[in-house]
């Protein structure tokens, strides 16, 4: 503790030099330079799989490096575990947090310290202090469970403090906010800056880079681009940098001529197991020839809304009803998807859990496209020679990298595993297309060639729901906005017209009803 | 502070997708080591090992009659390991083979015992493979109803079912078909009850090479074989393409009991021409091993119960020529199982010690 105290003012918080870290083939971090100030606050800016979170977790004891060295206030140190990372005083705040969901806060923010004795009201007044310095909020007796996702960021950024850390790494730290907890969160950035702390963000949020970082560190495929100041810098040129080469950040929103009613919702019930409702009287119109974006909280009933509808999940109540090529209406409550699929309803669905539910990860492409059409045909063998045309039409198209068609898929990389769903729901040639969270996790190019696939689809005539986290995205490719929040609907929007804040306020309207 | 701190002496770092052939000349030479390693229990009963493997090969391969035992022993191994595949593929955990194994051959047995003068020879036969299929498949259907129903836990339930099974022909023995009063034997199977033999072997060989064809094409070619390799890689996936798996479970599963049925038919009728309730006799679990160590492929379980029918009957020599305990072949088999999984993970990751440079692959 007394070495950190006598750090020189020259000397870096953190200073990693060449960090080269591999996963069998693939260089994660390639002989990465990167430099860590106190007083800062420092973005680490780059596309998925380019490498950020990899050289995070060697700073948090998580994983070694392979090569090269780390050094703490000047001093060469090696982290070998998340307890020795404290001892240095760096402390991450990852994507999914660590609590524990029975115990309260203060219980949380001293599990697993070896303190002489556990005194959780001393516990407590410490936490409050560190609450007033900062401006958190945060009830040290508050039972985990009855928290909102914010409040439990808090409590994991708090723990970290509590631990007497002074540098931060916080992973994705507004991936599951509302615009206004984002500015909350900022804020207590921002104090814990003016204390002289070392703050770094990994993000790959543009808009969050320019406002809240100082400085902006940009990795790319696993190499270390370069460090620009945030004040001397903008979007586009960040873009390039992450990117390689010049991108055109606009989404194309063009409008269809002739919109008509395709499917509709009418007081859609849903009830999950232990009995609580996940779906409340959901009452909403698709049209064809526009996208609906479904906006809300994580866990606010869009994985049950698109899985009733595709047949999947149990509705208590209420009535979907598609309208077929012929102006019928076809009710598809109580219907499985088998019969759904049957009575001539054109439904796409690209789920949320694209290996655990849209793909089978251990076969390729040829097995992936055959999970549609493997009942096709007379007898009981199968019919390979048509899903494997179609996988190398995918394969094409879409230009997914992969050594062949029958290369698992489990094993292709993020973009080109949605690309594979994505080109095989699209090859069914859907009425309705249903996607959830689409470009998660995909990088800019292969993000944008998914808002490219759905407008394309979207100007085809087809009833296009696209369940969206990233606002600035769902106001620029959506032509509607329906939000949920509860398991209701909060409202809905025309896209066009709308702001983030006003969507942000719908998310969280009954809140204070949904904590009871 | 002040002490050198270092990274770890030892690290692990997953491997790139390894060639097929690589990864099978891993798994060959893990058989390999597994052989050296057994090694060890063979001195330590005071024998040279080289002498003691070359009675066990002698012993089951030297002469004509040596192979047709082993292959005796060799055939319900690989029908069962056959009947467990599909369960596994569907990461179903079927450990009830044992149990369908009896009740397939509690079934031949009665047709065997009560109808043998009304039909003739092969006739007879038919209905004792046909019926002993659909005691099998039945009795493996209970669990599986169960599973897809209430999500029962199948590895619980299927082994317990086993003890049921074991229990009632215990007590037949005793019982209601106890041939001589006292013997708490059930009387040996007339001629026209038992298997002929081809090639000196009772013929149960050409059934359970006609299943592995069979099984390799069911597995790999049809749409049922299709519906299990996804069930068994994501269930909710399988629902997302809209098949009933509560359905398909039991449709496997009742595949899965039939051809242990048929095992347990072959066994009484082609090998043992009576039942007791040991008639399973370890081979629903040891067919386990069987299967794990093929990874589930048709053809190469040919080759592993093969081996493992080599090693048991080898070792009763031993046993008789070197006074050494035939339960080493029970360790060798262990051994070679433990072997044979370490050896994924070697195929999975690899070590990197400290100070070692890495060399690019």
């Amino acid at each position: 503790m007394s070495l950190r105290g006598k750090a020189l003012e020259n000397n870096y918080a953190i200073d990693m030099r060449g960090i080269t870290k591999r996963f069998g083939q693939v260089v994660a971090n390639d002989s990465i330079d990167l430099k860590i100030n106190r007083g800062e606050i420092l973005a680490l800016l780059g596309e998925n799989g380019s490498g950020k979170t990899t050289l995070m977790n060697m700073l948090s004891g998580i994983y070694q490096p392979d090569d090269g060295e780390i050094y703490c206030n000047g001093e060469r140190v090696y982290i070998r575990s998340p307890k020795e990372a404290f001892e240095h005083g760096i402390g991450m705040i990852h994507q999914h947090y660590k609590l524990i969901e029975v115990f309260t806060a203060a219980e949380n923010i001293i599990l697993g310290l070896d303190e002489e004795k556990m005194d959780l009201s001393k516990t407590s007044e410490k936490v409050r202090d560190i609450c007033r310095k900062y401006g958190f909020d945060v009830d040290p007796s508050q039972k985990v469970y009855d928290m909102s996702v914010s409040q439990k960021q808090t409590v994991e950024i708090v723990k970290v403090l509590y631990r007497g850390a002074d540098i931060l790494i916080l992973d994705e730290p507004t991936a599951v906010l509302t615009p206004q907890e984002t500015q909350k969160l900022f804020t207590v950035l921002r104090n814990m800056k003016a204390d002289g702390k070392a703050i770094v963000i990994i993000t790959h949020k543009l808009h969050e880079v320019m406002e809240v970082s100082d400085k902006v560190a940009v990795l790319r495929k696993g190499k270390y681009i370069g460090t620009v100041k945030t004040s001397e810098t903008n979007p586009q040129a960040l873009t390039d940098m992450m990117v390689g080469h010049a991108v055109t950040l606009n989404i194309d929103r063009p409008r269809y001529d002739n919109p008509q009613k395709k499917l509709i919702v009418e007081n859609l019930t849903c009830i999950d197991e232990e009995g609580v409702k996940k779906l409340d009287s959901v009452s909403f119109i698709a049209n064809t020839g526009e996208i609906l974006g479904v906006a809300g909280i994580s866990g606010s009933g869009q994985k049950e809304l698109l899985e009733a509808i595709t047949g999947l999940y149990p509705v208590k109540q209420g009535s979907i009803r598609f309208i077929n090529k012929e102006g019928n209406e076809v009710e598809l409550v109580g219907k499985t998807p088998m019969k759904i699929r049957q009575t001539g309803v054109g439904m796409a669905f690209v789920p949320e859990d694209r290996l655990g539910m849209g793909l089978v990860g251990s076969m390729g492409m040829t097995g992936n496209m055959m999970l549609r059409s493997w009942r096709n045909g007379k007898g009981a063998l199968l019919r390979k020679k048509p899903p494997e045309e179609l996988a190398n039409r995918v394969l094409e198209e879409l230009e997914v990298v992969t050594p062949g068609v029958d290369y698992p898929v489990r094993r292709l990389s993020g973009g080109n595993v949605q690309k594979v769903l994505v080109g095989r729901e699209i090859s069914s040639q859907p009425e309705v297309l249903m996607t959830a969270y689409a470009v998660r996790g995909l990088d800019i190019n292969t993000s944008y060639t998914i808002y490219n696939l759905l407008t394309e689809q979207k100007m085809k005539g087809v009833a296009v729901v696209y369940v969206g986290e990233d606002l600035d995205v769902l106001l620029e490719l959506a032509d509607r906005i329906l939000v949920l929040c509860g398991g209701q609907v909060a409202g809905i929007a025309d896209a066009r017209t709308t702001t983030k804040e006003e969507i942000g306020l719908m998310m969280t309207q009954f809140s204070t009803k949904g904590a009871e | 502070m002040g002490t050198e701190t270092k990274t770890p002496f030892v690290r692990l770092a997953k491997r790139a997708e390894m060639a097929p052939r690589k990864i099978w000349l891993i798994r060959i030479s893990s058989i390999i080591i597994a052989l050296i390693l057994g090694c060890i229990p063979i001195i330590l009963t005071g024998n040279n090992p080289v002498s003691a493997y070359g009675v066990i090969i002698q012993g089951s391969l030297s002469r004509p009659i040596y192979v047709r035992q082993t292959i005796k022993i060799a055939v319900p191994l690989l029908g069962c390991a056959l009947a467990i595949a599909p369960c596994f593929k569907m990461r179903f955990w079927n450990i009830g083979a044992e149990g369908q194994i009896t009740m397939g051959a509690m079934v031949a047995t009665y047709f065997a015992l009560f109808w043998v003068d009304k039909v003739p020879h092969v006739p007879l036969l038919i209905i004792m493979f046909l019926t002993a299929a659909i005691a099998g498949g039945l009795w493996a259907l209970i669990p599986a109803f169960f599973k897809a129903k209430w999500n029962t836990n199948e590895t619980l339930f299927t082994l317990m079912m086993n003890y049921i099974a074991i229990g009632i022909v215990a007590w037949l023995q005793g019982g209601p078909w106890e041939g001589r009063k006292g013997s708490q034997l059930i009387p040996m199977f007339d001629k026209a009850a038992r298997l002929p033999t081809v090639l000196g072997v009772h013929c149960g060989w050409i059934i359970v090479l006609v299943l592995v064809l069979l099984m390799y094409i069911y597995m790999n070619k049809t749409k049922q074989g299709y519906e299990i390799a996804v069930i068994g890689d994501s269930v909710n996936t399988a629902r997302y393409a809209g098949m009933n798996v509560g359905w398909i479970i039991m449709r496997t599963m009742f595949i899965s009991g039939a051809i242990s049925g048929i095992v347990g038919f072959i066994i009484v009728s082609g090998a043992n021409f009576t039942l007791y309730k040991g008639v399973a006799n370890g081979v629903g679990f040891t067919s386990i091993t069987v299967a794990w160590l093929s990874q589930l492929n048709s053809f190469a379980m040919i080759a592993i119960s093969m081996m493992l029918g080599i090693l048991e009957k080898g070792a009763n020599t031993l046993q008789t020529k070197m006074q050494v305990p035939a339960s080493i072949a029970d360790i060798i088999t262990g051994i070679l199982l433990f072997c044979m999984l370490s050896s994924e993970f070697f195929i999975n990751y690899r070590l990197i010690f400290r100070g070692r440079k890495e060399v690019k692959a």
